[in-house]
């Protein structure tokens, strides 16, 4: 097969990637455990590896340039490098709104858990399965289940709104418990953040595939 | 597409391919697109119906069908041996001086088909102009290279100016307005294929097509010739044939992918349409494989 | 660390090759050599034998039983007349047939056998031809032994290989040229006139020198037209005076004549030992004629060689 060096090359810059959506997994994952067990080490180690994760994105940016100015890439190919490009991008944004959570585990590590346990959980778990869920749709180039993803960001919508009206009815109810009611409606606006950079993931897999952009998710706000 | 998994980093690509399977080439059908060929919405110079072309005995091109259309660069692109040179050649009846040439189908210029017997191929020169692949100044001098068409056809008016006129339309008068004496040989590649294309446009035709005309020349006279081309388009109609897919890229408003049978042998029509479509997202499989360079 | 450095003499196998490559330059040299030395050689035996008759009046003189008065002077009359007919006939023939044949012919068999012939004819022996002359010219068509039956004859004779070396001259121009002109709506006769005459002209013109030198020195065939050994007039100056009356023109072209070839062989032949002389220096004065002639197609060649 012609050109098995750009090809070659290809398959390691979206690897590079893959290994980075695996790594933005693990840190939504690690702390929303850091921030229900109050582990504040394991808080500590996602805040650093943040790092990480940003050096990953900027490494993969530059292979993805080099490629397209020395490679000439054409339909198909340049279409995978663009969507690289977007997507380490949204990855990235991940990285930092997990990294949000974290801090916020970090604050709350002291504090008595608030009453009623609004559930995030739930919120977090939708979250990570849009995104595995989006990587995957990658993956395979498949654009029916992209589509099905994106439907489940009305999901992740609704549960925020109704989280946070729980937080602001525990809030107006008990002022002391208002400064962990606003972390904890931090976290939510962070999963809801995380969950919609899912759907941009998805719009790409379509873009990859049928090259239009279209744009599959109405944000709320 | 490529299959990949995220649990090992070195992944032999070559090895993921073999594994792949037709399924897995999502979006893409093995058959031929139903719309690969999308005629310009533009008024259409030349209409060809059913284009083929014999040498002798040999199938060149067949069954080409596309519109050409009006003050727009149109590229004929593809490997060699696929008929593009043959197809160009058509449309000003150059195939005729081959001997052993035929001609199928009709190819019609401004609603006139330009094979009917009646018509002589003198007129159809006059108005449909070539430049060639390798620059071919006479041995005279630039003004006579220049003027020769405009004599020969009995152009009537200034000759200083037409010639003037021409060599300033094809971006090379300030060079050489010293001394136009001087022989047309003496000049540089790029500059003989210039004076190539102001000596076509001294006859004042319709239609200028161009064969792979900077693939002799160095990278700063292509992009001068292709400058120029884009100029040109103001007034004239331009079809080009390249192999370098770079050069339609940059300078076509349309492009037509080609494919042939085998070297020299059944030249078809594979896709047509507006050439930012074809370089990005092309319909046919085989326009995407040529143009990624995944022949074979 | 020392490393050794690289010797670049040639050695083995490069060795022998090198040499057999200085030994072939050698041979080639030994046989121009050989060429120029005997060339030279001949020049120098036939100046020197005929030195002492060279002199203006030797191209005065009329053909006499003594051989210091014996000249040149009808030989070269009749030369310049015979051969003047031979290039009127020969040259536009020649040329227009090259043309059709490379330009406006049809591919077809036909023009494979006129081809072929025309091949064939440049390589029969010139006796022949002058057979062929006296019975058409001179004996069907009552020319007698004419000027014009010679002309004839020798134009004749030189139009098969004056019309190959045109088609190759013509040949030769590239086809880019044709193409370029035709492409800018040419007639097939204007891209002729205008790009592949003007570059075809070179080799024309040595093509046509070639056949003129060989007429020049045609001497059996003009023998059978009947070139006379011995005339004390001028051919083709029946009465002085009326030359170019059209008149006086056809009755100098219906002279008999003889050519300085002819003039030569009369006096090779001669038992007197005295006119080997004037042979010598006869062939002097056709080398002359022949030389100038080449200078002067040189010039012509040079001429549209500008560009």
């Amino acid at each position: 097969m012609t050109r098995a060096v750009f090809e070659r090359q290809l398959a390691e810059v979206q690897e590079d990637m893959l290994v980075m959506a695996s790594m933005v997994e693990g840190a939504v994952n690690q702390s929303m455990e850091a921030l229900r067990l109050r582990d504040v080490a394991q808080a500590r180690r996602i805040i650093e590896n943040d790092v990480n994760i940003n050096k990953r994105r900027f490494d993969c940016e530059d292979k993805c340039i080099e490629l397209i100015s020395l490679q000439a890439p054409l339909a198909s190919d340049l279409r995978t490098l663009i969507s690289v490009l977007h997507i380490t991008t949204d990855l990235e944004r991940m990285g930092d709104h997990a990294e949000g959570i974290a801090r916020i585990a970090l604050m709350l590590a002291d504090e008595p858990p608030l009453k009623p346990v609004p559930d995030l959980s739930r919120m977090a778990a939708l979250a990570v399965e849009m995104l595995h869920g989006a990587v995957e749709a990658y993956k395979e180039r498949d654009t029916q289940r992209a589509r099905e993803i994106v439907l489940k960001d009305d999901i992740v919508d609704e549960l925020y709104e109704q989280i946070y009206h729980e937080l602001i009815m525990t809030m107006v109810s008990d002022p002391a418990t208002i400064q962990r009611g606003t972390y904890l409606i931090w976290v939510a606006h962070n999963l809801e953040r995380i969950a919609d950079r899912a759907t941009n993931i998805c719009e790409r897999v379509v873009y990859l595939v049928e090259g239009r952009v279209y744009d599959l998710n109405v944000s709320k706000y | 597409m490529r299959q990949l998994t995220s649990e090992s980093p070195t992944i032999d690509a070559e090895d993921k391919l073999a594994r792949m399977s037709i399924e897995q080439q999502i979006g893409r059908a093995v058959q031929p697109a139903a719309d690969a060929i999308r005629n310009p919405p533009e008024e259409a110079v030349f209409r060809l119906h059913d284009v083929g072309v014999w040498y002798g005995n040999k199938h060149a091109i067949s069954e080409i069908t596309l519109d050409i259309p009006l003050k727009r660069v149109t590229a004929l692109i593809g490997p060699s041996g696929c008929g593009k040179s043959t197809l160009l050649r058509c449309l000003n009846r150059m195939n005729d001086l081959i001997p052993g040439a035929r001609i199928e189908g009709s190819v019609e210029y401004h609603g006139a088909n330009i094979y009917d017997r009646t018509v002589d191929p003198v007129e159809v020169r006059r108005r449909i102009g070539m430049v060639f692949q390798k620059p071919n100044p006479f041995p005279k001098s630039i003004y006579d290279n220049v003027a020769f068409g405009a004599r020969v056809n009995g152009i009537k008016g200034n000759m200083d100016d037409i010639v003037e006129r021409s060599l300033r339309q094809a971006a090379i008068w300030e060079e050489v307005k010293n001394d136009l004496k001087k022989s047309g040989l003496a000049l540089s590649g790029g500059q003989q294929q210039r004076l190539c294309i102001a000596r076509a446009l001294a006859v004042q035709p319709d239609v200028i097509l161009m064969d792979e005309p900077c693939s002799a020349l160095d990278p700063i006279a292509t992009l001068k010739i292709e400058d120029l081309i884009r100029e040109l388009t103001r007034e004239y109609t331009i079809v080009i044939v390249t192999h370098n897919m770079q050069q339609a890229a940059r300078v076509s408003d349309y492009t037509a992918f080609m494919l042939a049978a085998e070297h020299g042998v059944n030249g078809q029509l594979v896709e047509y349409g507006a050439t930012t479509e074809i370089f990005t997202q092309p319909r046919d499989k085989r326009t995407e494989d040529y143009i990624t360079g995944r022949f074979g | 660390m020392a490393t050794e450095s690289i010797s670049l003499r040639a050695g083995g196998a490069v060795e022998r090759r090198q040499l057999l490559s200085r030994v072939s330059r050698y041979v080639f040299l030994l046989a121009t050599l050989i060429g120029i030395s005997v060339l030279a050689f001949l020049a120098y035996d036939t100046i020197s034998s005929g030195a002492s008759r060279l002199s203006l009046r030797f191209l005065d003189n009329y053909p006499s039983r003594f051989a210091e008065k014996a000249g040149l002077r009808p030989a070269i009359w009749g030369t310049i007349w015979v051969l003047g007919v031979t290039i009127f006939c020969s040259i536009p023939v020649a040329i227009g047939t090259a043309i059709w044949i490379e330009e406006f012919a049809p591919k077809n068999r036909l023009l494979t056998i006129v081809k072929i012939n025309l091949n064939n004819l440049a390589g029969v022996p010139s006796i022949i031809y002058g057979i062929l002359g006296l019975t058409i010219f001179v004996r069907f068509y009552g020319m007698d032994r004419s000027i014009l039956a010679a002309g004839f004859t020798l134009a004749l004779m030189i139009i098969p290989m004056t019309v190959i070396a045109a088609q190759e001259a013509i040949r030769q121009v590239p086809p880019s040229l044709r193409d370029g002109a035709l492409a800018l709506g040419a007639t097939k006769w204007q891209a002729v006139r205008h790009n592949v005459l003007p570059n075809a002209i070179p080799g024309i013109m040595t093509g046509i020198i070639l056949s003129i030198s060989r007429a020049a020195g045609e001497t059996a065939a003009i023998i059978m037209i009947g070139g006379f050994t011995f005339i004390r007039f001028d051919p083709g100056a029946a009465i002085p005076g009326e030359l170019f009356t059209p008149g006086g023109f056809w009755d100098g072209l219906n002279e008999s004549f003889t050519i300085i070839p002819i003039q030569i062989y009369a006096w090779t032949i001669d038992s007197r030992r005295e006119f080997q002389a004037n042979a010598s220096a006869g062939i002097v004065v056709l080398m002359a004629g022949v030389l100038t002639l080449n200078l002067i197609a040189a010039v012509i060649r040079e001429r549209f060689r500008r560009y």
